[in-house]
C-alpha cells in the first residue's frame, strides 16, 4: 500500500476545507456543552439524591451508539439526515453527558476546609464559587474536555455513514472506492487534529492553573 | 410514514426474521471481540499493575486509542485483510483493548497498600497476594472497564455493518439503500437498547464486584469511555 501523492496534490484543497470542517464540528460541541454542564452540573451537586439519578441517566445516554443517535436525531430535530447541525447536536449530547459528572467531580473534591475559609474571609456564596470552587475544579474539568474533545474529533468520522463527517467522507469514499490514499490521508488527520487539541487543552491547563503543574513535579 | 412500521411489523421479529438473526450475529461479535480483548488486556494489565510504572504509559495508550476514528480504523483493516468476520472481530478487539488494560492495571496497583502488606506478612506468595488479595480488590474496576469496552464494542460493531454487512448496522445500511426509514430507526432503536441493556447488566455486576470488595463504600464509577 504506497499513497498516492498526486492525488493528495491536486485535492490538497478539498482536504484543507475538510479538516476546518471537522475542526468546528468536533470542537463547537464542546464549547455549547461547556454552557450547559456547568449550571447543570452544580444543580446535580446540590440536589443529592436527585442528582446521582441525572447522572445515572446520563451515563446510559453517553452509552448510546452514536450512529443509533444521528439516524434517530432528525425525527426529533425535524432535520433532514445529511444536516450538520444533527451531528453538531448528537455530539453535543455526549459532551455533556461526560462533563456534567466532570463539574460535579471536580466540584465536589474541593475541601470542606477550603469553602469555610474562603466564607470566613467573607466571601459571598456566588463569589465564593466563581473565585474559589470553580477554579480549584477546573483540573477534574479539564481532564473532561480533553477526553470530550478527543473523542469527538473521531467520532465525527462515523457521521460520515450517514450524513456529514467532514475528514470521514475521505475514509467513507477510500473505501468504497477501494483507493487507499484517502482513506489513509482522513484517518491521520483525524488521528493528528485530536492529539493536537489535546496538547492545546494540556498547555491552556498548565498555562491557565500553574499551582496544578508545581504539585505534579 | 410511520417510523414504527418495521418494528412493528411480526414478520420480522419471527424465528427466521431478520431482527433475531442480527441480534444474534450482533451478540456474536461483540462477545467474541469482548473475551478476545480480556484474554489479552487482563494479563498485560496486571503485569504493568504490578510493575508500578502505569501512569504515562496508559494514560498514552487510552490518549491514543480515544484519537482513533473507529470507521478509519475497521475500513483500513477491512481494506487490507479482507471482509471476514475474523478480521472484524480482531478490529473491534482491539479497540476493547485499552479500557481493559487501564482499569485492569488501575485496580491492580491502587489495590489498597495495607491489605498487600498484611498478605505478605501473613507468608503469602506474590501470586497468592495477587489471586487472592490484589484481584479481588481491583474487581470493581476490572468490570467497570468491561463495562466500557462492551459499550465501545456495541457502538463500532454496528459501524462493521457497513464494511461486512452482519449484526444489527445490516438494518441501517439496507434502509438508507432501500430509502427506508423505518427500518434504520429499527436499527438505531435496537442498538440503542442493545447498549443500554449491556451497559446496565454489567453495571450491576459491577455493583456486586463492589460489594464483595468493599461492603461498606459506594459503587466506584465507571471511567468515561468513547461511543463510536
Amino acid at each position: 500500500m504506497s499513497l498516492d501523492w498526486s492525488w493528495l496534490r491536486g485535492n490538497a484543497g478539498e482536504i484543507g476545507l475538510l479538516l476546518g470542517q471537522h475542526a468546528v464540528l468536533a470542537v463547537l460541541p464542546v464549547l455549547a456543552a461547556v454552557l450547559i454542564a456547568l449550571p447543570l452540573g452544580l444543580a446535580v451537586l446540590r440536589a443529592g439524591r436527585a442528582g446521582a439519578v441525572v447522572l445515572a441517566v446520563l451515563g446510559l445516554v453517553h452509552s448510546i451508539p452514536a450512529l443509533a443517535l444521528l439516524v434517530a436525531l432528525p425525527l426529533l430535530l425535524g432535520t433532514r439526515m445529511l444536516d450538520p447541525l444533527n451531528v453538531a447536536v448528537a455530539l453535543t449530547v455526549y459532551s455533556v453527558a461526560v462533563l456534567v459528572r466532570s463539574v460535579a467531580d471536580g466540584l465536589r473534591s474541593v475541601p470542606e476546609s477550603v469553602r469555610e475559609s474562603a466564607s470566613a474571609a467573607g466571601f459571598s456564596p456566588f463569589r465564593r464559587l466563581v473565585r474559589v470552587e470553580v477554579p480549584l475544579a477546573m483540573p477534574v474539568l479539564f481532564a473532561g474536555l480533553r477526553v470530550v474533545t478527543v473523542s469527538n474529533i473521531a467520532l465525527v468520522s462515523v457521521a460520515a455513514l450517514v450524513g456529514s463527517g467532514a475528514l470521514g467522507q475521505l475514509i467513507e469514499r477510500g473505501y468504497r472506492s477501494q483507493f487507499s490514499t484517502p482513506l489513509v490521508v482522513g484517518l491521520v488527520l483525524s488521528v493528528a487534529l485530536a492529539l493536537l487539541a489535546d496538547a492545546v487543552l494540556l498547555l491552556l491547563h498548565r498555562g491557565t492553573l500553574p499551582w496544578t503543574r508545581a504539585r505534579r513535579a | 410514514m410511520n417510523v414504527l412500521s418495521y418494528l412493528r411489523n411480526p414478520a420480522n421479529w419471527s424465528g427466521s426474521g431478520e431482527i433475531p438473526t442480527l441480534l444474534l450475529q450482533h451478540l456474536a461479535y461483540t462477545a467474541s471481540a469482548v473475551l478476545l480483548a480480556a484474554v489479552v488486556a487482563v494479563p498485560a494489565g496486571i503485569l504493568i499493575g504490578r510493575s508500578g510504572r502505569r501512569s504515562t504509559l496508559v494514560t498514552g495508550l487510552s490518549t491514543g486509542v480515544r484519537a482513533i476514528p473507529s470507521l478509519g480504523l475497521l475500513f483500513l483493516a477491512v481494506m487490507l485483510l479482507g471482509t471476514g468476520t475474523a478480521n472484524i472481530v480482531v478490529v473491534l478487539a482491539v479497540l476493547a483493548v485499552p479500557p481493559i488494560l487501564t482499569a485492569v492495571a488501575a485496580g491492580v496497583s491502587g489495590a489498597d497498600r495495607e491489605a498487600v502488606g498484611a498478605a505478605r506478612a501473613m507468608g503469602m506468595t506474590d501470586l497468592q497476594v495477587l489471586a487472592r488479595v490484589q484481584w479481588p480488590l481491583a474487581l470493581p474496576l476490572v468490570v467497570s472497564g468491561l463495562r466500557s469496552a462492551t459499550v465501545q464494542v456495541v457502538a463500532t460493531a454496528t459501524v462493521a455493518a457497513f464494511a461486512s454487512g452482519g449484526g444489527l448496522g445490516r438494518l441501517l445500511t439496507d434502509g438508507q439503500q432501500q430509502d427506508d426509514y423505518p427500518q434504520m430507526f429499527a436499527g438505531a432503536v435496537l442498538v440503542a437498547g442493545l447498549a443500554v441493556v449491556a451497559d446496565l447488566a454489567l453495571g450491576g455486576l459491577g455493583w456486586c464486584a463492589t460489594r464483595r470488595a468493599r461492603p461498606r463504600s459506594t459503587p466506584a464509577a465507571a471511567p468515561a469511555f468513547a461511543p463510536a
